[in-house]
């Protein structure tokens, strides 16, 4: 190669691109967003109601709880895998919570929140080891978790709800924090951390890494085993954070908590254009806009009245329609 | 028969606006293989996929029997015809070689009941008469990817369409499967069905094409008979300058420095058995083995990708066993892989993060990573291997082969490697590449590395290695020095 080359006319002609480009680059990578406003300003149109301050606390605290398992759910599913789990893993953690902070011997309400979120930490380990360790397929192992978590949550509470939780545990779902609702608050700082770790360290990279291609990432010199192993017992940790936030929210801890709530975690994160078909494609900020559409569904809907029959089937189409409105910018972007 | 079996003229395409082809030109005559010649993004996946109706073209006409068509997709250009080998391998993986060929197709009892039976006997028969050595039962998930490329290629040809492109189909098969393969593309020719053929080796295309057209920057060349070309002449109409031949023998380094890599009687169950052999600083070693003969499976075994059972490995004097590829790279070793869409990319991440990936923990403190010290990493590895990408940013998938490899050789060298292990590091790569990763390979020995390079191509090996070890079943054949082998030597020797 002693001639120079020259400089290949394609790369010129990318560099000289036009404008318009970037516009419809930009739709697909942020379209959420905009159906996320989009949606806003329907329901404003519709309800006087909810563009109120008082409205907007509501939908946000509703949205915390989903919200934190989509962010553990994001992180299993950029790996590739799936988490059927939570819903169980948060009703067992706020179960330990409550009892904890009732009867006679309560402990501070701190300790009981680190208890439950140790709970749900270990309990995800356990899928974490199944899968990475054992390779047991993600569907199935956290389908048997699901079964059993519920199981013990019912064996450790007898089948009986723990009510009345001390004011302190409470704090964390029903407290204010500058006028923003507590529930928020955690949202807001999970969601910080996790897009923190996701973006800018190392170990975010890898996830992605061992989600587009567990080989290639062998190859280079990545330990997926433990990477696959780390992103279910995050989720397991925040399903675990998430049981504190609601049972400290309905006052008590309910061993029927959480039922079917993997499914709206699941939703969001689609919604937010995270791929299952294929690992390692996705974002955090997706997810946050996904569980942000299903919130403002749900609370616009009850606002209008409509009845909770007809809110299933509406809230079904809308998640399919969103996806599918995604996939059509990606390919007319292509 | 003066109407061509396929004319097209002037397919052009666009994506997003930036051309990858602008005049697509090819006339494919019955009875004949011709060959279609080009770089890395020449434009010819592109060309193909348009004529298979993958892709829409913008403009251009395509002409079938003389009629013009438009596919829009491979089932109506299938229908019509036309079938073809893709580079790209896609298997079901849980299925038998048997479904695998008849998909779609299956023999059936009673219209809707797959007669299993039938199935496998006709796969049987269709294997048996190319004279590939596949079980027909065997899953594909444990097909090696020769085998898998063998099945890919008969059930491309069991569709009896009258016009069969090929696109790089030996790409993962030996120099004996071409063999057999060449037999098989004979006999179709001889029934009047035409072939179009790409391939990046042009020994191949020598002895097996009729006819050439060479398409560059996505434009059309030349065309015209192979017996009337020689190979300096497409190589310059392939590059579009001077370029003296397909290989150069590299220069040995006068002297070799101390013993890098030494194995002793290593061996892995069912893999390979009381491999030695030793490797200097400086040196190139070449592999070469037909399938099945270990030679991918010992560079896994030296990776940490697997572990193996007897025998010893010393690095620079010192015992080492690795655990895991990241002990490996740690140690000094790097490695780029045979398949390399499966095992050496990350398809939907960026040319960045597929560079940076192996090195991020050294850039990064506390866990975060230093952007700008990657993005100056990134920048200079694509300056460094004149990666072709509009920016650091755009998906990987989006590069042509050859660059694709450059990038993973990059990634191999931001962990600064002593040993480098390549397996088929040109598969699939285009001569001005695979020349900058023979350049690269020289210039990583002369400066004190050494690598390890399995190759199926006898002339690259035979020009790049200093040393080559014959593997056959598993076990050293023969060790040759690199310049005075011979291609009948290595297969004799092999076989």
């Amino acid at each position: 190669m002693s001639d120079p080359t020259p400089a290949p006319p394609a790369a010129a002609a990318l560099v000289a691109a036009p404008p318009r480009i970037q516009v419809t680059r930009l739709l697909s990578r942020y379209g959420i967003i905009v159906v996320f406003l989009v949606l806003c300003v329907a329901l404003t149109l519709a309800n006087e109601f909810f563009l109120t301050w008082g409205n907007w606390a509501n939908v946000l605290r509703q949205t915390s709880i989903n919200g934190i398992l989509a962010i553990g759910m994001t992180f299993v599913i950029l790996c590739g895998g799936i988490d059927l789990s939570v819903g169980s893993l948060l009703a067992i953690s706020g179960m330990v919570a409550g009892s904890l902070v009732t009867g006679i011997h309560a402990h501070n309400p701190v300790i009981a929140i680190l208890a439950g979120v140790l709970t749900g930490t270990v309990l995800g380990s356990i899928n974490g080891l199944l899968v990475a360790r054992l390779s047991v397929p993600p569907f199935v192992a956290t389908l048997g978790m699901l079964s059993v978590g519920r199981g013990l949550t019912f064996i450790y509470s007898d089948g009986m709800p723990i009510p009345n939780l001390s004011m302190g545990f409470r704090y964390i779902g029903q407290g204010d924090l500058l006028r923003i609702p507590m529930p928020v608050v955690m949202l807001l700082a999970v969601f910080g951390i996790c897009y923190f770790v996701l973006t800018y360290t190392t170990y975010g990279r890898y996830v992605y890494a061992v989600g587009g291609s567990e080989k290639s990432a062998k190859t280079s010199g990545i330990s997926t085993r433990l990477i696959t192993f780390s992103v279910y017992m995050i989720s397991g940790a925040l399903a675990g954070l998430a049981g504190q936030i609601l049972a400290a929210r309905t006052t008590s801890a309910l061993p029927q908590a959480g039922i079917s709530y993997e499914l709206d975690a699941i939703a969001a994160v689609v919604i937010g254009g995270t791929s299952l078909q294929q690992g390692g494609v996705g974002s955090l900020v997706g997810t946050l806009f996904g569980a942000l559409i299903i919130g403002v569904i749900n609370n616009g809907l009850d606002l209008m009245g409509v009845s909770s029959y007809y809110q299933q089937v509406i809230k079904g189409i809308i998640i399919v329609a969103a996806v599918l409105l995604d996939a059509f910018t990606r390919k007319r972007q292509q | 028969m003066n109407v061509p079996l396929l004319h097209a003229e002037g397919v052009a395409k666009s994506f997003s606006g930036v051309p990858a082809l602008s005049n697509g030109r090819l006339t494919l005559e019955r009875g004949s293989v011709h060959a279609l010649c080009g770089g890395n993004g020449a434009g010819k996946s592109t060309f193909l996929n348009v004529v298979m109706g993958l892709l829409r073209r913008d403009a251009g006409t395509i002409q079938i029997d003389g009629h013009d068509v438009d596919f829009a997709s491979p089932s109506q250009a299938l229908a019509s015809g036309l079938a073809i080998i893709t580079q790209e391998l896609s298997p079901i993986r849980g299925m038998t070689v048997a479904e695998n060929i008849f998909l779609h197709r299956e023999p059936r009892r009673g219209g809707f009941v797959v007669n299993y039976r039938r199935l496998n006997e006709q796969a049987q028969d269709l294997l048996a008469r190319l004279r590939f050595k596949v079980d027909p039962r065997a899953r594909m998930s444990e097909l090696s990817l020769a085998q898998t490329q063998l099945v890919e290629i008969a059930k491309a040809i069991s569709l009896d369409s009258q016009i069969l492109i090929m696109d790089e189909p030996t790409s993962a098969i030996g120099e004996a499967e071409t063999d057999i393969l060449f037999d098989a593309i004979r006999n179709l020719t001889s029934t009047g069905t035409g072939v179009i053929y790409v391939s990046h080796r042009l020994t191949e295309v020598f002895q097996i094409a009729d006819r050439y057209t060479v398409l560059r920057d996505g434009a059309f060349v030349e065309t015209g008979a192979i017996k009337d070309i020689d190979r300096h002449h497409m190589v310059k109409l392939i590059v579009g300058r001077e370029l003296s031949d397909e290989f150069e023998t590299r220069e040995p380094v006068a002297t070799k420095g101390a013993v890098l890599l030494e194995l002793e009687g290593l061996g892995r169950a069912g893999e390979f058995a009381n491999v030695s052999l030793s490797v200097r600083r400086g040196e190139i070693l070449g592999i070469f083995g037909l399938m099945g003969s270990g030679r991918s499976e010992l560079l896994s075994a030296l990776y940490g990708l697997t572990r193996p059972e007897n025998g010893h490995m010393r690095l620079d004097g010192k015992p080492v066993q690795f655990t895991s590829t990241r002990e490996a790279i740690s140690a000094g070793l790097a490695m780029v892989t045979e398949d390399r869409k499966s095992t050496g990319i990350f398809p939907a991440a960026s040319v960045q993060s597929n560079i940076s990936i192996s090195d991020l923990r050294e850039m990064s403190r506390a866990a975060v990573i230093n952007r700008p010290r990657e993005r100056r990493l990134v920048r200079e590895m694509m300056d460094r291997f004149r990666i072709k990408a509009a920016s650091p940013e755009v998906s990987i998938s989006s590069l042509s082969g050859g660059n694709q490899q450059k990038v993973v050789f990059s990634r191999c060298l931001t962990t600064r490697p002593r040993l480098l292990l390549c397996d088929e590091p040109t598969r699939g790569v285009d001569v001005g590449a695979k020349r900058e990763v023979h350049e690269f390979l020289a210039a990583f020995a002369s400066s004190g590395g050494a690598a390890i390079v399995v190759s199926s191509e006898i002339p690259e090996i035979l020009a790049i290695s200093d040393r080559i070890v014959v593997l056959r079943k598993g076990q050293i054949a023969a060790t040759v020095p690199g310049h005075e082998a011979t291609q009948e030597q290595l297969l004799h020797l092999a076989s």
